[in-house]
């Protein structure tokens, strides 16, 4: 074994998943929440109809590393910068990564609002664990 | 943050670094241990039973009424995948939907290798959560199948839930439920057949010995959705903590609370000194060839027990 496998086995990335807002159903979230584990990490899910405060209360008790936020209305534009500038008011060293169905050109909006990754549906899972990893600070 | 100063934010209440510790035992840093200085004064609940009975449903409203007495965390901890080592952590949704208002900290964990439900890290973040001041601290874990539960060697009360069914109530005799239950639920007592299920329990009750302080556990009917018969599950766990207390048992479960930790953590340290050396080439040419031609197996597990414990038992 490796030193750098056993690291990860040690020391495994714990990734905080949720909905925010009223917004609809979480099978893209499910899906996303089994491709993590089975790439090695903890998922902490809170499903939906979170709040930015409701989130940041769970990462902070659970010592996560990411924020996994599933987005398929058109709040991403402001509700994925609310939730970066909340980790950011509250201290917290923490990724946010925003998965789901978002338009080109607010890709580059939302990266250069602070969001560590977009992650299309199309993602398989292996980009999904890579994004995962190369975000966390574990 | 330095790490006593994080014990001190702890003590003093901080989310956060509460859960930074937790993370540091998890991980079993050294340092940390200097610095926990234990009160003895948590009460440790445990609940375990069967996926979807209803545990964190429970566990949620046990929470919210114990937090009136004193600060209350919760430990809900599910197996990770042999595989891969990841886990999906799914327990916080339910509590926090009955939680309401009330302050308590919940903490997700992983089994990270250690089989018997419980993760070879839970006894020492027990000792944290104890020092650092809280009063109740109630652990959820999955009781499936087979498997040992550990649980009961690692809480003060055990709790152990099933559903309305014959299936379950056999289920819970054969996965070694029965012997290790303190208190018996019965949740989603909604749903027809609650009253069967007591007797069956009672039944079988009656026909285990009882076991060491001679403490029958008691049956109590609960409706998770509606938090009918938690005030009731509340003055079970009260009573059983008293007769604890009444036989002076407290110390016995620190104990084996202790062992429980000494024991997972050692097999970890085996276990992984047994698949490195099952990876040597030695050892790997020496399988192919017993597999491939036949030959003595048990030579060969002496060999290996030789190689890692320095001597083998013949
Ligand atoms: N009908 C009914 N459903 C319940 C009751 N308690 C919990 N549930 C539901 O059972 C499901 C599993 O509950 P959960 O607490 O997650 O179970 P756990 O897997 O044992 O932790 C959820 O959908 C709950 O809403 C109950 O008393 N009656
Ligand atoms: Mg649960």
């Amino acid at each position: 074994m490796s030193g750098d496998e056993a690291d990860t086995a040690d020391h495994p990335v714990r990734v905080v998943l949720a909905k925010l807002g009223l917004d609809g159903h979480d099978r893209g979230l499910k899906v996303v929440a089994r491709m993590l584990r089975d790439g090695g990490c903890e998922v902490i899910y809170l499903g939906l109809r979170q709040s930015t405060e409701s989130i940041i209360a769970a990462v902070e008790q659970e010592d996560a590393d990411i924020i996994g936020l599933s987005m398929h209305n058109a709040g991403h534009l402001t509700l994925a910068p609310k939730m970066v500038k909340a980790v950011a008011d509250a201290g917290l060293d923490v990724s946010v990564i925003v998965g789901g169905i978002i338009p080109d050109p607010d890709v580059k909006t939302l990266l250069d609002a602070g969001v560590a990754a977009v992650l299309g549906p199309g993602a398989s899972s292996d980009e999904v664990v890579a994004i995962a990893r190369s975000v966390s600070r574990r | 943050m330095d790490i006593s100063d994080e014990v001190e934010a702890a003590s003093a209440g901080s989310r956060r670094a509460i859960g930074r510790l937790l993370t540091r035992v998890e991980r079993g840093e050294r340092d940390l241990e200097a610095l926990i200085h234990p009160r003895n004064q948590a009460q440790i609940i445990g609940l375990t039973g069967a996926p979807g009975v209803g545990k964190s449903t429970i566990t949620g409203h046990l929470a919210a009424r114990l937090a009136r007495r004193g600060r209350v965390a919760v430990m809900a901890i599910d197996p990770s995948s042999p595989v891969s080592g990841g886990a999906i952590l799914g327990d916080r949704i339910r509590m926090d939907s009955v939680l309401g208002e009330a302050d308590v900290f919940i903490r997700s964990m992983a089994t990270r290798g250690s089989e018997g439900g419980l993760s070879a890290a839970a006894p020492a973040a027990f000792r944290l959560l104890d020092a650092i001041g809280f009063d109740v601290i109630i652990v959820e874990t999955v009781g499936v199948g087979q498997v040992e539960v550990d649980i009961a060697a690692a809480a003060d009360t055990t709790v152990v839930v099933v559903t309305p069914g014959w299936g379950d109530a056999i289920q819970a005799n054969k996965a070694g439920l029965l012997e290790v239950a303190d208190v018996f639920v019965i949740n989603k007592a909604d749903r027809p057949g609650a009253s069967d299920t007591r007797r069956d329990l009672e039944l079988m009750l009656d026909l285990t010995a009882t076991n060491d302080h001679s403490w029958r556990a008691p049956i109590v009917a609960t409706i998770g959705t509606s938090a009918e018969g938690i005030e009731e599950l509340i003055g079970a766990i009260d009573e059983h903590d008293t007769a604890l207390e009444a036989q002076d048992l407290r110390g016995q479960r620190r104990r084996a609370r202790t062992l429980l930790e000494v024991r997972s953590r050692v097999g970890l340290v085996v276990e992984s000194r047994l698949d490195a050396a099952l990876e040597t080439e030695q050892i790997s040419a020496r399988i192919d060839s017993v597999a491939a031609d036949g030959g003595d197996t048990l030579a060969l597990v002496d060999a290996l027990t030789e190689l890692l414990f320095g001597f083998s038992d013949p």
